[in-house]
C-alpha cells in the first residue's frame, strides 16, 4: 500500500494532466453531441494546434533553464510567416529554399536573443519583450501593412496536406491503419523493455495489472485515434512533424549529455556551472532552438492560414506557455517534459476546439482558458504542500 | 513560576513511514542555558519546528508546557505570544531593509492606526543595539553586515518582541572564532538578564563553555540530560552519547605515503570579479605533493576559498595570473570543464546552493560532472548511471532509500557524500575539499575523514581547507596559513599548534598595519 501511495505522489502530476484531458474530451464530446471526436474535427484539431505544439515544445526548455520564457515567440511566428511568402511571392524562389531560408532567419534571431541573454546577461523578460516589439513591427514593416496571398500547394501540403495513402480503399486509409499499428507495437516493446530494465535494478515498478492496463488503454486510444484519421483523409503532414519533433525532443532531453545540462542549469545553475557545465552556452542554444523552432510554427501557420498577414501569430507565446505550465512544468525551472507541454497544449485545444463547436464566443473562451490555467496550477502547488506535511 | 519555564512532555512526532520523534522529553529550567545536540537526523530541528508551531498542535502526540500550564500552539503568532522566539540557522533577515526595519517586521511600532512611528523604532533599536553590543547605526541595511552583526540583529528582533525563551539552531555554524565568541558572550549576559536560551549545535567545544544543561538526542529519542557541575561534560562523554559508541579516535590513522612535488601555483593573483580595482589574492606560491594532505587554515575573508575557486577553472575573480603546473607541466585552463578535464576537483563549502541540484536524484548527481565517461555515441547509458551511483552509494555508505531519492531529502553529512562521489567520479588528481565537514555531525564527520584517507593514500593530492583548527592539525600533513589574501605562513603538521598558526595570522596583520 504504502509503495502505491509512493509511485502515485511521484507521478501524480503526470496522470493528473492525462486524466484532465481524457475528462475534457469526454465533457466536449457530449456537450458537441459527438461532433468532437468525428474524423473530421480530429484532422482538423491537429492542424489547429500543430503550430502551438511546436511553440511548446521549444518553450519548455527555455522554462527549464531557471523558468525564463520567451515572449516573442508570437512575433517571430509572424516575421518568419511575413519572409518566406515575401521570398516565394515577390523574389520566386523555389518553395524548399525558402522554408531553408525561413528557418536560418529563425535560427538568427534565435542567436541574436540568445547572445543578449546568455552573454550580456538581460534577462530574459526584458530581451523577449522587446523581442516581440521589434519582430512584430519589422513584420509590419516587410508586409507594408497587407497580406500576402495565396501561397503555392506545395507551401500550404506541410500545414495542410496528407500524407499520400499507398494503396486506393474506399472510404479508408491504409497507410494510417499500418502507421497506427506499427506504432502501439512499438509502444508496447518499449515500455516492456523499460519495465524489465527497471526490475533488474529492482527499482519500485506498478503492479503487472497497473501495468497491463497501462498498456492497453494506450494501445486502444492509439488505434481508436489512427482508424478516425483513416476514415477521414489520412495523417497530416503536421501530425507526421509533430510526432517526430515529440521523439526526437523527448530522446534529447531524457537520453542525451544537453539534455541532462538543460536540466541540470534549470535546477541549480551555480552548481552546474560549478560541476564544468558552459551555463551560458546551454542558454544561448536553448534560444537559438527556440527561434528555428518557432520559425517552423510560422510556417506551418501560414501554410494554413494560406496567407501571410501583420497581425500573424498574434499572442501565440501565451498559449505556449501555458500549455507548458499546465503540462506540469515549474516555474522556477528544472522541472517539465516534452510530453508534458504535450498534454497541456493538447488540453487547450481541445478547450479551444471544442468552444467553437458549441459556438461559445472568443471572449468567453479566453476567460475559460485563463482559468483552466490557474487550476491546473493551482491544483500542483496545494498537492505539493499537502504531500510536504 | 514552576520549577520549569518550559516542559516537553512525551513528544511522538511521525511522518509518513517514519518515527521522527519518539516520546521526547526535554526539561528547560529558568535563566538557564539549555543546549539540545545530537547528530543530524536526531530529531533536533522537529522537536524545536513543534515548538515554534511550524508543526501545529494536533499534528503530534504529547504535551508542551509554558509555566506549569499546558500550551496549544496553533500558529507561530501562538508560541511568541508565550514569549518563545526561534533563530533559524537560516536567517529571516531581508537584505534589503535597514536593521531597524528588520528588528520591527511584523511588529512595526505605530502610535495609532497604521502609520509608523519612526522616532520610537530608532530610540528603541538603539537601545537594543547598545545592549547586545552591536555598534551599528539603525538605517545600515542588512546586506551591508557581515553574517556574525546579521546574527545580533536576529537576537535584537528577538528581544523586541519580549521574548523570555530564545531558541538559537545553530546560531555560530557559519560565524568566526571571534564573532563566535561574542554571541556566546551574550547569551550568558543574557541570561543574567532573565532570558532563558536553547542552543542547538555542533560545537561541542562552545556547548561545555556555555551550558548549563545539555539534553542529547539520537535517533528520534531523547538519550540523557546532563548538568554542568553535576555530570562529566567533557566533548569525549558528548560524543559517546550522541553516536551510541565510544569513538577512540576523531580522527582515523592514515598510511602516509607522500611522493614527489606534484601540483605547483605560482606567482598567483586574481582581483575581485565586482570591483577590478580590488586584489584579492596576491603573489600566491604553494605546492602540493602526491599522496599529501594540505590544509590551509586562515580567517574567514582570508581569501581561502576564492584561491580554490580561482584555481579550479577560474571560477571565481577577475584579471587572474600566475601559473599552475602538473609534474612540472604548466597547465592552461579556462573553464571549469578544462579543470575536471585535467584532473582538478573542487567541492564546495556551500553544498546546498552550489553543490547540489537538490531537486535531482543522487545518481544524476554523481554523474553530473563526467556524464563524457556514460556516453555511448550520443546517448547516456542507464544501465552504467545507475551502476555508478549504487558503486559509490555503497562505496561511501550514503544513507538513503535508493538512488533514486533526491538529495534534497538527505541530511547534511550524507549530502557531503554526493557532493563527494561527483569530485571522485571525475577521476581527478587533485582534489580542493573546502570546509568539508561544516554543519556535519561527528558520525558523519569521521567517515568524512577516513574517505579523504583513502584518497590521499591513493596517492591523490588533497587540499584541506578548514575554518576548524583541531580538524586542519589532526589530518593534514602540511599546512598553509593565509591572511588577506597572502599566504603567511608554512608549517609541518608535526610543528603546528592553534597558536603558532595564530601566531602567523597576528604577525602579519602587524607587518601590513606598518
Amino acid at each position: 500500500m504504502k509503495r502505491i501511495k509512493s509511485l502515485l505522489r511521484g507521478n501524480i502530476r503526470q496522470y493528473a494532466m492525462v486524466i484532465a484531458l481524457i475528462v475534457v474530451v469526454v465533457i466536449f464530446e457530449v456537450l458537441t453531441k459527438g461532433v468532437l471526436l468525428k474524423p473530421l474535427n480530429i484532422s482538423n484539431l491537429i492542424q489547429q494546434n500543430a503550430y502551438v505544439l511546436i511553440l511548446a515544445i521549444g518553450m519548455l526548455l527555455c522554462i527549464l533553464t531557471i523558468g525564463n520564457i520567451d515572449l516573442s515567440v508570437g512575433s517571430v511566428v509572424g516575421l518568419v510567416g511575413a519572409l518566406s511568402a515575401i521570398f516565394i511571392l515577390k523574389m520566386d524562389m523555389p518553395v524548399w529554399i525558402a522554408i531553408i531560408l525561413s528557418l536560418i532567419a529563425g535560427f538568427i534571431i534565435g542567436a541574436w536573443q540568445g547572445v543578449w541573454i546568455a552573454y550580456i546577461g538581460v534577462p530574459a523578460f526584458i530581451v523577449t519583450l522587446g523581442g516581440q516589439l521589434i519582430f512584430r513591427g519589422l513584420t509590419m514593416v516587410a508586409l507594408q501593412g497587407t497580406s500576402l496571398a495565396p501561397l503555392p500547394e506545395t507551401y500550404t501540403f506541410l500545414a495542410a496536406g496528407f500524407v499520400p495513402d499507398i494503396a486506393h480503399i474506399e472510404g479508408i486509409n491504409l497507410l494510417t491503419l499500418i502507421a497506427g499499428a506499427v506504432a502501439c507495437i512499438l509502444f508496447v516493446i518499449n515500455e516492456i523493455n523499460k519495465r524489465r530494465s527497471k526490475k533488474k535494478y529492482d527499482f519500485d515498478v506498478p503492479s503487472i495489472w497497473a501495468f497491463l492496463f497501462k498498456l492497453l488503454a494506450i494501445s486502444a486510444v492509439i488505434l481508436a485515434f489512427s482508424y478516425a484519421l483513416a476514415l477521414y483523409r489520412g495523417i497530416p503532414m503536421v501530425l507526421l512533424i509533430v510526432v517526430a519533433l515529440v521523439l526526437i525532443y523527448t530522446f534529447v532531453t531524457d537520453k542525451t549529455i544537453p539534455g541532462r545540462h538543460i536540466y541540470a542549469y534549470g535546477g541549480n545553475p551555480k552548481a552546474a556551472r560549478l560541476s564544468g557545465i558552459k551555463t551560458k552556452r546551454v542558454l544561448f542554444w536553448v534560444y537559438v532552438n527556440m527561434g528555428v523552432l518557432a520559425a517552423l510554427a510560422g510556417i506551418v501557420f501560414t501554410g494554413r492560414l494560406n496567407s501571410a498577414t501583420p497581425k500573424g501569430g498574434y499572442g501565440f507565446e501565451l498559449d505556449a506557455i501555458a500549455a507548458c505550465f499546465i503540462g506540469g512544468a515549474s516555474t522556477t525551472g528544472g522541472i517539465g517534459t516534452v510530453v508534458g507541454a504535450i498534454v497541456g497544449g493538447l488540453l487547450m485545444g481541445v478547450l479551444n476546439n471544442g468552444m467553437s463547436i458549441m459556438g461559445v464566443s472568443i471572449d468567453w473562451q479566453q476567460a475559460i482558458k485563463g482559468f483552466v490555467l490557474l487550476i491546473a496550477v493551482g491544483f500542483d502547488v496545494i498537492s505539493k504542500i499537502r504531500a510536504k506535511v | 513560576m514552576g520549577q520549569y519555564i518550559l516542559e516537553m512532555r512525551n513528544i511522538t512526532k511521525t511522518f509518513p513511514g517514519v518515527k521522527a520523534l519518539d516520546n521526547v522529553n526535554l526539561r528547560v529550567i529558568p535563566h538557564h542555558i539549555h543546549a539540545l545536540i545530537g547528530e543530524n537526523g536526531a530529531g533536533k530541528s522537529t522537536l524545536m519546528n513543534i515548538l515554534s508551531a511550524v508543526y501545529p498542535h494536533g499534528t503530534y502526540e504529547g504535551d508542551i508546557v509554558v509555566d506549569d500550564e499546558v500550551c496549544v500552539f496553533k500558529s507561530i503568532k501562538d508560541s511568541e505570544a508565550k514569549g518563545i522566539a526561534i533563530i533559524h540557522q537560516e536567517l529571516a533577515l531581508i537584505p534589503s531593509l535597514s536593521i531597524a526595519e528588520n528588528v520591527f517586521l511584523g511588529n512595526e511600532q505605530t502610535d495609532k492606526g497604521l502609520v509608523i512611528n519612526w522616532e520610537k523604532t530608532r530610540i528603541r533599536t538603539t537601545e537594543m543595539l547598545k545592549k547586545v553590543g552591536l555598534d551599528e547605526r539603525t538605517d545600515t541595511k542588512i546586506k551591508d553586515i557581515g553574517l556574525g552583526k546579521q546574527q545580533l540583529v536576529e537576537i535584537v528582533k528577538a528581544l523586541a518582541k519580549d521574548v523570555r525563551l530564545l531558541i538559537l539552531d545553530e546560531p555560530t555554524a557559519a560565524l568566526n572564532d571571534k564573532d563566535s565568541d561574542h554571541l556566546l558572550d551574550l547569551l550568558v549576559d543574557l541570561k543574567e538578564h532573565g532570558i532563558t536560551s536553547i542552543i542547538i549545535s555542533h560545537k561541542l567545544n562552545e556547548i561545555t563553555k556555555v551550558a548549563d544543561e545539555i539534553t542529547i538526542l539520537r535517533d528520534g529519542a531523547t538519550i540523557e540530560t546532563l548538568v554542568k557541575g553535576v555530570d562529566d561534560i567533557s566533548e569525549e562523554r558528548i560524543i559517546k552519547s550522541m553516536v551510541g559508541r565510544e569513538i577512540v579516535d576523531r580522527f582515523p590513522k592514515r598510511n602516509h605515503q607522500i611522493g614527489d612535488i606534484f601540483f605547483e601555483v605560482k606567482n598567483w593573483n586574481a582581483y575581485d570579479p565586482l570591483d577590478d580595482e580590488k586584489q584579492i589574492l596576491k603573489d600566491i606560491n604553494i605546492n602540493i605533493r602526491k599522496g599529501e594532505v594540505v590544509g590551509i587554515a586562515g580567517l574567514m575573508g582570508a581569501g581561502r576559498t576564492e584561491l580554490a575557486m580561482s584555481l579550479y577553472g577560474k571560477a571565481y575573480g577577475a584579471k587572474i595570473s600566475g601559473k599552475i603546473l602538473k609534474n612540472g607541466d604548466e597547465l592552461v585552463i579556462n573553464d571549469v570543464s578544462d579543470a575536471i578535464a585535467k584532473g582538478i576537483a573542487y567541492a564546495t563549502e556551500d553544498r546546498k546552493s552550489a553543490g547540489l541540484i537538490l531537486i535531482d536524484d543522487i545518481k544524476r548527481n554523481i554523474t553530473l560532472s563526467s556524464l563524457g565517461s556514460l556516453k555511448k555515441k550520443w546517448v547516456i547509458d542507464d544501465n552504467l548511471e545507475i551502476k555508478v551511483g549504487e558503486e559509490y552509494r555503497k562505496k561511501l555508505n550514503i544513507k538513503s532509500s535508493s538512488i533514486l531519492q533526491k538529495t534534497g531529502d538527505l541530511s547534511g553529512g550524507n549530502q557531503q557524500k554526493v557532493v563527494f562521489s561527483k569530485c571522485i567520479f571525475a577521476d581527478p588528481d587533485i582534489l580542493f575539499l573546502d570546509e568539508p565537514t561544516r554543519g556535519i555531525d561527528v558520525g558523519a564527520k569521521y567517515e568524512i575523514y577516513t574517505i579523504i584517507n583513502e584518497l590521499a593514500e591513493k596517492g591523490k593530492s588533497i587540499v584541506m581547507i578548514s575554518s576548524e583548527l583541531p580538524e586542519i592539525l589532526g589530518m593534514c600533513d602540511r599546512i598553509y596559513v593565509m591572511n588577506k589574501g597572502m599566504i603567511v605562513g608554512e608549517v609541518m603538521a608535526r610543528d603546528a599548534s592553534q597558536e603558532k598558526i595564530m601566531q602567523y595570522i597576528m604577525q602579519s596583520n602587524k607587518e601590513v598595519a606598518k
